[in-house]
């Protein structure tokens, strides 16, 4: 069943549902990327509950006007309309007010949500249009997805990403040195407006799929999850709409492979999952990669300290170090060093004598921003630069105990 | 005829000469106030940039240095004030100025490496669309080589030490092949090393005929490092060559008592020695 699904052998409306939250991912987590980077990540909560008056009202208007009120195009320019003026909003009050950005969020975010609400249920006792499915836009509704909608979002989506395409190079210098920026003479409040109506653009096309509520783990779990795996912000950019991608497709095929399994929801969830896999298993950022290496270079440390005492003729009291030096067969279950023991441990000296050097020379400055006291100093110098250290350092002398 | 005319409105040559260079100057800043809040930080300044030379911004702490300069340069904006930057707007000469801001202004986890960000400094060049291609890359590549950072090309910023980030923000600047170079407090929190690294990159700078302003906030270097020197404290205290602008007199006016006397002595002396020095060679 599921396997039917991701090969969109589900039937027509499954297949349209799973290509619009593809389209829909993607866009969502490439635009989410710039106010990740930005961090700005919940003014996109702002954004999304802004728009739920918005619904309402368009929905009222276009039942004055002797519609039934269930035009999409209708609600959505409503929705962005008043995503619009609560976006104004909030730079209203961060930029006038002592309030900072995270207190207007919330003043926003819960009035604008609220008045929507006030506004719906006053729809429902109206008793007006045809406005079963309203509620949709609160957690998404994807049962009766037309060709239309697809194409909305597929619209919504290829527009969203040819601006972001066209701006990213400024977009990018704002996330990162604003100041920078503006004496270059780019706009940062031009920016910042457009990475809004961007997100604002997402927003709107992505309520009919995931609603309102959740729209914001579409923009800003992508970009986090993609973090994990690259230094780089155009490949973070690249890996968050992959993510997205993936996470919208299989939340969509699972969905539709089982009977009431909502849309939305579950394309969060697999986000999620994606995400819990990245900060656990992601190389150089991932948690089990960061304890391993706590692990390994505390052991390296204890091995390290344990051969220089060695040399030095000091007593080991630290179990860990004993036990690893036994380990390596550098030490007798004696104390006594065995002859490996000896060879590294005066190995090991002599390298400390020649790094002292290297962190003492000018001109092997990016080498000696290398040393942790455990790196082997063959990975890093030459054996030319290393036998022109051992002339400096002069024949070994002998070690006083 | 303007010539003739100026003679007999008893203006000589020597001062419309200067008018002249007054008015092309690399930057010039007439009665610019900037406030935060209803207490202003900066109090109607004038400042004048001579044009291939280095000069230092001194004051005491919360003097409105680093302000004055954002202002200058539309970074925060002025409540008043005008700017002109080598004698026009400065909309119209963004791409002469490279600014370097502090190095605490940015988060150094953001995912980019060291040649991305002096890549940045090419951004103009680049436009929107251009594609980054070899020369681009060799181009920041040369720039980090004159701060000594080359072999640091592929890392990630934030394995930086703070000095080694402030010289990659050099770069960046570098990178755009400016004319005006703007550095706010790059000495502040390095290492000697860099430091020396960034002082020797200025003056070959002001070799080139480029002009340098740093934000500056160690005293006892400002008369070994710079041509000429901007003391502030809210208003301007004084202006002009470090023999002359930079006594135990300004600086008392600057710093009040924030300097002990003894401090300011020193300083004016050294002051007055580095004078006598350039004088003798």
């Amino acid at each position: 069943m599921l396997l039917d699904a991701l090969l969109l052998q589900l039937g027509y409306n499954a297949s349209l549902v799973a290509i619009g939250a593809t389209l829909l991912g993607a866009s969502a987590g490439i635009t989410g990327t710039f106010l990740f980077l930005r961090k700005r990540a919940l003014v996109s909560d702002a954004i999304s509950h802004a728009t739920l008056p918005g619904v309402g009202v368009a929905f009222l208007i276009m039942v004055a006007f002797g519609g039934d009120g269930r035009n999409l195009i209708g609600l959505l320019i409503g929705s962005a309309v008043s995503a619009g003026i609560g976006l104004w909003c909030l730079n209203w009050l961060t930029r006038n007010t002592r309030l900072a950005e995270d207190a207007a969020i919330g003043a926003v975010l819960s009035v604008f949500f609220g008045f929507g609400v006030v506004i719906l249920t006053v729809i429902q006792s109206l008793g007006v249009g045809r406005q079963a499915g309203l509620e949709g836009f609160l957690l998404g509704s994807t049962a009766g997805m037309l060709w239309n909608d697809a194409l909305i979002i597929a619209a919504g989506g290829a527009a969203t990403l040819l601006v972001i395409l066209l701006m990213r190079r400024p977009m990018t210098l704002v996330a990162f040195d604003p100041e920078y920026a503006s004496a270059r003479g780019i706009s940062v409040s031009q920016i910042d407006m457009l990475m809004m109506a961007l997100v604002m653009a997402v927003t709107v096309v992505g309520l009919k799929v995931v609603g309102l509520i959740l729209i914001v783990a579409l923009l800003i779990i992508p970009p986090v999850t993609a973090r994990f795996w690259t230094e780089r912000s155009d490949l973070v950019v690249v890996f968050a709409g992959i993510a997205g991608a993936l996470a919208a497709f299989i939340g969509a095929a699972l969905s539709a492979s089982a009977p009431n399994l909502p849309t939305g929801p579950i394309i969060v969830l697999v986000s999620f999952a994606l995400f819990a896999l990245s900060l656990l298993f992601a190389p150089n950022r991932g948690v089990l990669a960061a304890v391993m290496r706590h692990v390994r270079f505390q052991r390296q440390v204890h091995l390290r300290q344990g051969l220089l005492a060695l040399a030095q003729g000091q007593v080991i009291y630290e179990p860990l170090t004993l036990r690893l030096l036994r380990r390596h067969g550098l030490l007798r279950a004696d104390g006594v060093a065995t002859e490996t023991g000896v060879a590294r441990a005066a190995k090991a000296l002599r390298d400390e004598h020649r790094w002292a050097l290297v962190r003492a020379d000018q001109s092997l400055e990016a080498t000696a921003a290398l040393y942790d006291g455990l790196r082997e100093i063959e990975t890093v110098l030459t054996d030319d630069q290393i036998r022109d250290l051992d002339r400096r350092i002069g024949t070994p002398r002998e070690v006083l105990a | 005829m303007t010539v003739v005319l100026a003679r007999e409105n008893g203006i000589s040559p020597e001062q419309e000469a200067d008018a002249a260079r007054i008015a092309n100057a690399p930057l010039t800043i007439r009665g610019l106030t900037v406030s935060y809040g209803d207490k202003p930080a900066v109090f109607s300044v004038d400042m004048t940039v001579e044009a291939g030379k280095m000069t230092a911004i001194v004051g005491p702490n919360g003097a409105g240095k680093s302000t004055m300069l954002k202002a200058a340069l539309g970074i925060v904006p002025a409540l008043s004030g005008r700017v002109n930057v080598f004698g026009a707007a400065l909309e119209t000469q963004r791409g002469r100025i490279a600014y370097v801001p502090q190095r605490a202004s940015v988060d150094w986890d953001f995912p980019t490496r060291v040649i991305d960000v002096v890549m940045m400094g090419l951004y103009r060049e680049l436009g929107l669309l251009k594609r980054i291609t070899g020369a681009h890359r060799a181009a920041a590549r040369t720039c980090l080589e004159r701060v000594g950072m080359a072999d640091f090309a592929t890392r990630q910023i934030g394995q930086l030490s703070g000095g080694q980030q402030q010289r990659v923000f050099l770069a960046r600047a570098l990178a755009q092949g400016a004319d005006l170079y703007v550095l706010d407090e790059p000495f502040a929190g390095v290492d000697a090393a860099t430091e020396k690294a960034i002082i020797s990159v200025l003056k070959q700078l002001r070799e080139e005929g480029k002009t340098v302003v740093v934000v500056h906030h160690d005293l006892a270097t400002v008369a070994d490092y710079f041509d000429n020197v901007f003391l502030i404290n809210t208003r301007k205290i004084a202006e002009g060559p470090v023999q002359t602008a930079f006594t135990a007199e300004t600086l008392q006016a600057a710093y009040g008592g924030r300097l002990a006397t003894a401090q300011v002595d020193q300083l004016g002396a050294a002051a007055a020695l580095h004078t006598s020095q350039v004088g003798a060679t």
